[in-house]
Order: C-alpha cells, then sequence, then structure tokens
C-alpha cells in the first residue's frame, strides 16, 4: 500500500468527482482541485466566506460551494474558471444545499425548514417548494435522477411529494400513515419508496412509484424502532436497523421479513471467524510473523497493531448507555451493503468498536472485527467486496473475504483519520483527519494477509 | 381343684366306706360318672385302707370320726353327719364359685367380643382417617405446586411491568427531548421574527449569475401543458411496468428452473421404488409405479399446453409428494427389518443392508484418506512456513527443486570458461603469431622487393620466360603494389595461407587495422575455428 503526501483541508470537505478524475477539496473558505492521479493542483478558487458545504454536480463540471452563516452558494465551472455564479438567498437563511441530479439545479433549504428554493442556472427562475419536512432525511433522490421524493409536513400530518426532476413537476402527492415520519430512500431501482417512522414506533411503509402502498412492516410495538434503513444494490433487499439491536431483511417480492440478524454480547459460533485487533508496542526485533500481522514502517513510538483470530465463544465489549436519556447509544445505527449485495456490514452503538459482517447470501453472521477502540466511518469499495474502516486512531483497517489487515498511515505528525471515501473506482482510498487529507493507494496485487 | 376331687374321692371313699358301713341314702346326692367311681374305688384302694382309717380322717381334716371306745370302730354318726354337712356345704359353694366363675367367664368373653368388634371398628375408622389423610397430602402437595407457579407468574407479570415501565420512561424522555428541540426551534423563529420586523433592510434574495448555462442534456425545456404532465405519467408507468416485467420474467425462470427440479426428483423416486423387487406390499408400489408412469405421459404433453395450468401443477407436487410417501414408507420398512435381522428376507432387502454398509465403509476409507491428506498437507505447510522464519535454511531451501539443474548449469559453464580462456589464449597466440608473421612477411616482402628491384634493374631486356605474364601485367605499377606481384605470385601456388595476404598488404598505410582484420580471416582460413565449437568468440577486433 501506498501513500499519498498530507494536504490540508477543513471541514471534511474532500470529494472525488462522480467521473473519477478530480479531487475538490475545501481550506476554510478556498476551493482546491486537483487531478486524481497526478494530485496537481489544477484549479484554485476562493469564496467569500469559509465553505460550510461543497458538492460535485452530476456531469463533473461545476462544484456547488455553500457558506450557511452568510446564506450564499458559490458555483465554480472546471471548464470556465472565470465563469461564476453566487446566489444569494437574503435573510431567509440557509441551513442546506445540494445539486438536483440534472447538475443544472440547485436546492437550497432555508432556515426553519420554512421552503426550498429550487433555483435554475438555465433560466435563472426560481420556484419554491413548501413545507419541508426537517426530518433525518426529508429529500431523496432517485439513483437514475429522474425523480425526487420530498417529505412534507402540513397540518400535523405527513405527505410525501414526488416530482419530476426534468420540469419540477409534481408527480404525486399522498399522505402517509406515520406518526412522524422520520425519513425516505428510493429503492437503487427507483420503482419503491421505503418511508420509516420516528424512533418512537417502529414503522415502515413502502410506496410504489406511483403512490400506491405496497406494503407495511412493523416488528414489533411501544419500544424504540428504526435506527436506520438501507437498501441493497440489487434492490431485493431492505435492511432495517432497530433500537433493539437487531437488523430485519425484508425481501423485495413480499415484503415480509426473511431474515433477523442479532447482535449478542458473546458470539457462540464456530462458523464465524472473530478478528480482534492487538495492540502492542513494537520492541526492535520482537517482531511475530504470524499470517495476521502487516506492519507499515512507522516510527518506533507509535503502537503496531495485527489481528488475532479468536475462536468461539467470544466476548464483546458492551457499553450500557443511560436509559433515562434521548436518543440512547443502543441499537443498530449503521447499515451497509458491499457493491455486489454479498456482505453486510452493521455496527451495534452498544458494541461501538465492533463491526459486524454478514453473508447474504448464507444469511448469517460471516465475520466480527473487534477493534480497540469506537469505529468511526467504515464504507465498502465500490467495485469490490472490500470493507475500509477508522477508529479516529493513526491506523486504516481493511476487511476482505479471505483477510483483515491494519495499516498504519504514515506521517509525521500523527495523522488520526476520522473519515474515509473510496474513489468510485476503487482505489485510491481518500483518508480524512482532523485538518488533513491522505490519499492511501491499495495495489489488489501486493495485498496481504 | 384336686383337693375337692380328693375330697369328693375321700367322700366316696367314706360313702363306699359308708357303703360298707352300710349308709346307702347317701349315694343319691352322689352323682359322679362312673369314671371318677372307678377311680374313686382304685382311690380307695390306695389312699385308705382297714389299717390307717383315723389318719386319712386325720389327714382329711376331719375331727376324728370315732370315739375310741373300744376295738370296735363304730362311726361317731353325729360327727360323721357334720362331716358330711361340712362337706356338702364345701360342694355347694365350691357349685356355687363354679357357677360364678362361669357368670364371669360368660360376662368377660362378651366383653371380649364387644372389645373386639369395637377394635374392628376402629381399626376400620383408621383406614378411614389415613386415606383421609393422604388425600389432604395430596391436595395439599397439588395447591403447593399451584402456588409456586403462581408466583412464577407474578414474577414475570412483574417484569413485564418493569420492562414496560422501562419503555415508557424512555419514551416520555424521548418526548421531551422532542418538546425541549421544538421549543427551542420556536424560540429561535421568534427571534428571528422579531429581528425581521424590527430589520427594515432586507437583503433581496437574487441569483448573480455570469451567463445562463444550456441544459445538460442539450435539449430545450418545454413549457408545462397536460401533454408533458401525461407524458411524465407515462413515463413514470413506463418504468414501473419494466420493473414489474423484469421480476416477472425472473420469476419466471426460477420456476422452470424448480419444476424442472421436481420433475427430476420425482423421476428419480420413481426409479429408485420400482427397481425394488416385489415385497409383501408389491401390489400397491405397482399400483403407484403404473399410475406414475401414466401421468408421466400425461404430464409430458401436458407440458407443451400450458405452464400455468394449477391443475398440472398440483398434479406434480401431488405426485412428488406421493413418490416422497412412498419412499419413506420404503425406507421405514428397511429400517425396521434391518434391526430385526430376521431370515425372511428376500435378496434384495438383505443385499441392501450389506451394500449400504459396503458403501459406508468406502466412504469413511475415502473421508480418513482425505483428512490425512489434508493433515499432510496442512503439516508440509506448517513447515514451510516455520522454514520461512529462519533465514539461514530459506536461502538454503529457496531454490532446493532446482539442484540438479544448476549443477548441471555450473558445469557448463565452467566447461564454457575453460575453452573461453582456451580460446583467448590461443587467440592471443594467433595473433602474436600473426602479428609475427606479418612482420616478417612484411621484412621479407621488403627484401623480395628489394631484390626483386634489384633483379629488375639488373635484369637483361630479355624478360625471363619463367616470370609469368601476370607479373607483366603488373609491372607497370608502383611499388606499393609489388603486393599484387607477391599475391599474382601467391597465386601460382594456390594456399589456403596466402589468400589473406592480399588482404593484409593492399592497403599500405593502413596496415596496423589490417593487421587485426588479418587475423581473424587467418584465423578463419586457418580453419582452426570451428564453428561448432566456438561460437563464443566474438569478433572483437
Amino acid at each position: 500500500m501506498n501513500f499519498s503526501e498530507v494536504f490540508k483541508q477543513s471541514n471534511h470537505l474532500c470529494k472525488i468527482s462522480p467521473d473519477g478524475k478530480y479531487l475538490a477539496t475545501c481550506v476554510q473558505y478556498r476551493l482546491v482541485v486537483r487531478d486524481v492521479s497526478t494530485l496537481q493542483i489544477l484549479n484554485l478558487y476562493t469564496c467569500l466566506d469559509q465553505i460550510s458545504h461543497m458538492e460535485w454536480s452530476s456531469d463533473s463540471q461545476f462544484i456547488l460551494c455553500a457558506m450557511y452563516k452568510r446564506a450564499l452558494v458559490q458555483v465554480w465551472s472546471l471548464e470556465q474558471p472565470d465563469w461564476h455564479c453566487k446566489i444569494d438567498e437574503g435573510s431567509i437563511g440557509l441551513v442546506a444545499s445540494r445539486w438536483s441530479p440534472d447538475g443544472r439545479h440547485i436546492l437550497n433549504t432555508t432556515e426553519f425548514h420554512l421552503r426550498i428554493t429550487v433555483w435554475s442556472l438555465c433560466t435563472k427562475a426560481v420556484s419554491y417548494i413548501k413545507n419541508p419536512k426537517a426530518c433525518h432525511k426529508g429529500i431523496d433522490f432517485s439513483r437514475d435522477g429522474c425523480y425526487m421524493a420530498l417529505a412534507e409536513r402540513r397540518d400535523c400530518k405527513d405527505y410525501v411529494c414526488v416530482f419530476v426532476c426534468d420540469d419540477w413537476h409534481l408527480l404525486r402527492h399522498f399522505e402517509t400513515e406515520t406518526q412522524d415520519l422520520a425519513g425516505l430512500e428510493w429503492s437503487p431501482n427507483g420503482c419503491v419508496l421505503a418511508v420509516w417512522d420516528s424512533c418512537l414506533e417502529y414503522k415502515v411503509l413502502l410506496y410504489s412509484l406511483d403512490g400506491r402502498l405496497l406494503s407495511t412492516y412493523s416488528a414489533y410495538e411501544w419500544s424504540l424502532g428504526v435506527k436506520c434503513v438501507a437498501w441493497s444494490p440489487s434492490s431485493q433487499f431492505l435492511a432495517i436497523g432497530s433500537y433493539d439491536e437487531k437488523v430485519r431483511i425484508l425481501n423485495h417480492i413480499t415484503w415480509k421479513k426473511i431474515a433477523q440478524f442479532e447482535h449478542p454480547a458473546t458470539v457462540t459460533s464456530t462458523k464465524v471467524v472473530v478478528y480482534k485487533e492487538v495492540e502492542k508496542r513494537s520492541a526492535a526485533g520482537s517482531e511475530e510473523h504470524t499470517l495476521h500481522n502487516i506492519t507499515m514502517g512507522s516510527s518506533l513510538l507509535s503502537r503496531r497493531s495485527k489481528y488475532e483470530i479468536h475462536p468461539a465463544p467470544v466476548q464483546m465489549p458492551v457499553v450500557r448507555p443511560d436509559p433515562d436519556r434521548a436518543n440512547p447509544k443502543i441499537g443498530v445505527s449503521t447499515l451497509a451493503f458491499s457493491s455486489d449485495s454479498r456482505y453486510l456490514a452493521t455496527k451495534n452503538d452498544n458494541m461501538a468498536s465492533v463491526i459486524w459482517v454478514w453473508d447474504m447470501q448464507k444469511m448469517s453472521l460471516e465475520a466480527v472485527l473487534e477493534q480497540t477502540s469506537a469505529v468511526r466511518c467504515f464504507q465498502w469499495d465500490p467495485k469490490r467486496s472490500r470493507l475500509a474502516m477508522c477508529t479516529g486512531n493513526t491506523k486504516v483497517y481493511l476487511w476482505t473475504p479471505t483477510g483483515c489487515v491494519s495499516v498504519e498511515v504514515p506521517s509525521d505528525g500523527g495523522f488520526q483519520v476520522q473519515l474515509l471515501t473510496w474513489h468510485c473506482h476503487g482505489d485510491p482510498l481518500i483518508l480524512l483527519g482532523k485538518e488533513q487529507l491522505c490519499l492511501c493507494y491499495t495495489n489488489t496485487g501486493t495485498e496481504d494477509k | 381343684m384336686l383337693l375337692t376331687d380328693t375330697v369328693s374321692s375321700d367322700v366316696k371313699d367314706v360313702g363306699n366306706n359308708s357303703i360298707k358301713c352300710h349308709t346307702p341314702p347317701l349315694m343319691g346326692y352322689l352323682d359322679q360318672p362312673p369314671l371318677t367311681l372307678h377311680r374313686t374305688s382304685y382311690m380307695h384302694m390306695n389312699f385308705c385302707n382297714e389299717h390307717n382309717v383315723p389318719e386319712c380322717v386325720l389327714s382329711l381334716g376331719l375331727p376324728p370320726v370315732w370315739t375310741q371306745s373300744g376295738s370296735s370302730s363304730d362311726v361317731n354318726v353325729v360327727s360323721l353327719l357334720n362331716c358330711v354337712y361340712e362337706l356338702l356345704q364345701l360342694h355347694r359353694r365350691g357349685l356355687q364359685t363354679v357357677e360364678n366363675m362361669e357368670m364371669e367367664q360368660l360376662k368377660s368373653s362378651n366383653s371380649v367380643d364387644s372389645l373386639q368388634l369395637t377394635i374392628t371398628r376402629l381399626k376400620e375408622q383408621l383406614e378411614l382417617a389415613k386415606r383421609e389423610n393422604t388425600g389432604l397430602l395430596e391436595r395439599e402437595r397439588q395447591l403447593q405446586l399451584k402456588v409456586k407457579s403462581l408466583q412464577n407468574s407474578l414474577k414475570s407479570e412483574k417484569e413485564e411491568i418493569h420492562k414496560l415501565q422501562n419503555i415508557v420512561s424512555s419514551r416520555a424522555s424521548q418526548y421531551n427531548h422532542e418538546m425541549k428541540r421544538k421549543e427551542r426551534e420556536l424560540n429561535k423563529l421568534k427571534e428571528r421574527l422579531n429581528q425581521l420586523l424590527v430589520d427594515k433592510k432586507e437583503k433581496r434574495l437574487a441569483i448573480d449569475v455570469s451567463n445562463k448555462l444550456g441544459r445538460a442534456d442539450g435539449k430545450r425545456s418545454l413549457w408545462k401543458t397536460e401533454k408533458t404532465v401525461a407524458k411524465h405519467e407515462g413515463e413514470m408507468y413506463k418504468t414501473l411496468l419494466r420493473d414489474y416485467e423484469s421480476r416477472q420474467k425472473e420469476l419466471l425462470l426460477e420456476n422452470a428452473e424448480l419444476r424442472k427440479v421436481l420433475k427430476q426428483m420425482k423421476k428419480e423416486m420413481v426409479a429408485i421404488l420400482s427397481s425394488r423387487k416385489p415385497n409383501v406390499n408389491g401390489d400397491k408400489q405397482d399400483n403407484g409405479v403404473d399410475s406414475d408412469e401414466e401421468e408421466e405421459g400425461i404430464d409430458s404433453c401436458k407440458e407443451s399446453v400450458e405452464l400455468f395450468s394449477v391443475h398440472a401443477r398440483e398434479k406434480l407436487t401431488n405426485g412428488v409428494r406421493r413418490q416422497l410417501k412412498k419412499l419413506k414408507t420404503h425406507v421405514e420398512r428397511l429400517d425396521s427389518r434391518v434391526h430385526l435381522g430376521g431370515t425372511i428376507f428376500c435378496e434384495d432387502t438383505e443385499n441392501v443392508p450389506q451394500d449400504t454398509s459396503k458403501e459406508m465403509g468406502k466412504l469413511r476409507l475415502e473421508a480418513r484418506q482425505c483428512k490425512d491428506y489434508i493433515q499432510k498437507q496442512q503439516h508440509l505447510l506448517q513447515q514451510k512456513l516455520s522454514a520461512q522464519c529462519e533465514e539461514e535454511t530459506s536461502a538454503m531451501l529457496a531454490d532446493c527443486h532446482m539442484f540438479q539443474e544448476k549443477d548441471c548449469l555450473r558445469d557448463e559453464w565452467k566447461t564454457l570458461e575453460g575453452q573461453r580462456k582456451s580460446f583467448e589464449r590461443e587467440r592471443r597466440n594467433f595473433t602474436e603469431a600473426a602479428i609475427r608473421l606479418s612482420e616478417e612477411r612484411k621484412t621479407f616482402e621488403e627484401e623480395r622487393a628489394t631484390w626483386l628491384k634489384h633483379q629488375f634493374l639488373n635484369s637483361s631486356p630479355f624478360a625471363d620466360s619463367k616470370k609469368p605474364q601476370s607479373h607483366c601485367a603488373f609491372q607497370t605499377r608502383d611499388e606499393g603494389q609489388y603486393c599484387f606481384l607477391i599475391s599474382a605470385v601467391a597465386e601460382k601456388e594456390p594456399s589456403r595461407a596466402s589468400l589473406p595476404e592480399r588482404a593484409v598488404t593492399s592497403p599500405t598505410p593502413g596496415c596496423a587495422p589490417s593487421v587485426s582484420s588479418s587475423t581473424s580471416d587467418l584465423l578463419h582460413t586457418l580453419s582452426i575455428i570451428c564453428e561448432n565449437r566456438y561460437m563464443f568468440l566474438p569478433v572483437l577486433w
């Protein structure tokens, strides 16, 4: 594995263009665009204030920079650096800004979610969408970019509006049977919309594209409900993670539960591979050459770690949260399917340092990875079955079905990896620290276990 | 009683005596059985006789009945009567006591009977009481069980309550949190509203673009009309339909696959069942097989007609179920037979357990072999890994399987090196020799040239006939071209050694380099170089 040099970034704003050629980073109020292969700076733009949000347009030609404090949005062009565009929301404020899928419209959400303003860069026209709901995930675009689903709250009732992104025509508008809609998500094939209720009620509703209710799913009553939802890339499965530390999988034909994944404190199955990260202070000449030991060159003072396989049964470290507080750190909070829908990675907030990898073909637990500290971020490689994760220390971890690797990021001052994203073509892996950014090139040929 | 007996016997005696002494009326009072009479008469003979009458009287405790007056044994009638009266009294008293005792005995027997009765009654009561006791114990036990179960249910209820309380409390805290959040937002809104009302200078929202962009797809945007609305609806339904169609296709394929598998299963089951010889229940099986064969025929022709016919589907599934049931019964029968181990088997069923056992044995052997193989491989792998850790042996063992070839290569290389060295030597020798030769030649040529010059100069106008004509041809040339003369001379004697001389001395100024080229030519023409041996000799000069 090779690492590039360390660059500066602020606010964890670092994105690769959709076509995979450019890397855009924000450093305070500057926008830096680099070429991904050479990491040379191609363009440098200066915005009027510190950038809060940055996004590429779908055709990789434009970049949107939003400054929430000043309610400004500036758009930059890669082809013509002289071209400029500034959107001023004025006194109504700005809390969110995003591109439309065609890359020619910008949707700004005003403060207090009073309305969503749709600015057209082609015609300079403005449209308004009223009463958008302020919830966890109130807007979702379908993957083909044709439709947009928006959650609306009017007269204490929840509605879903489906717009055609072509001309912002309101295709469907229907009420949902939720108490307090928390989020909605299109299936990858764009035909089904999953809508879920807030955590006070376990309810997941599935609507067809034309607004018909296909199915309702509720696993239990009264206890805290859905925490997160994820579609499998093949649209075959819908994974629902809830506060009772379980993941339920629904199938796309009958919309009934076909599997239930539990996260117990003790893993007893012998078919599961349990990887445990073990840290040890490096002493010269005392390195063990086991199958699972890969250490990169680093300073002697740093702690090296390796993975050990533990035979079942294995006990996981559990943290019981305070039951009196709201939004308790309990339950499955993050779900991620691999790109071929073969694997599902989950994280249970009780055991925040453990990642569970499930095999979707066998519908059973495949591997358990226990880290030394709480996992902050994990993401699947968009091309291969590889899971990268970080825990806020100076290492990045990779899991493949054949084994597990822990790699130290070489840097002078100590690079604390807080976030990571994969390039859309699978290589390199972008690591984000507090104020720094580094690229990690994983050559599949030299990958070791 | 003996006393009374003896008394009565003595009375008898006396009676007898009195009989002897002539007192017969006393006999009526004594109704003794003849036996005792007999006895008394016997006793009479022993107890008293003529000589000890007074002693007997005394021993009987009676006052003497005789008055000792004279030798005659005159009996005192008064005292005798008194004695008799006393005896009778005694007797009466005895009878009385006997009566009393009989009475008492009756009474006691009565009381015994009554006691017995009470005993049986009490025993029955005891039995009853015991039974009641066990019944009560039983009831107590059941009640205890009930108490325990009730306690358990109470505990579970309490737990549920506790859980519900927890849920309620978490929900309450969540609600509170949400409420607080909403209140905060409301406050912010109020502040903002105030701010806006106060702040007159409202900043207008505006967009400032240096130039408008074209659409991403290059098309012109359309007006919103009913047509576009309809178009959008159409597009949406098309997407949905496409998705459903693809899903339906997938499901059809899956169905076809499953149907194929089912059919195959059925065929195989039929084959298994029909291959068995007809057993006791052979008839049923045959019938079943026949019916299934019929069905097979029906199914195959129906296949082409309707794939979705519910009837055909049901027939298929029912057929499979039936076959499976038959197979199950057959296997159960086999199992039972195997257990029994009787001699009623027909050959088929006898072979079946043997075959299966043989196969099992084979499979076990195979499994063992595989395990051994795997273990060996693991062992080797471990060895290899452990060997890898040791750096000393690793390098050694790195190319262990190439040693032979390496050795061969080394030997060859050695020979080749030796050959090369020898060639080098030879080449050097040759070059030296060639150099020497060329120098000698040179001197020789010079001498010859001078000699020829002299000869020529000294010679007569009449040329020597011996000299070849070629000489004359070259006569007009320079001295420098005497080499051709020489070469012409050399031609006369065609020896290969001389050929390169031409090349050697042709360019006189450039002799030195030509020497080098000559060496190779020399060597070449000397045919010392055997091509196939001396391929390594580079022509590097």
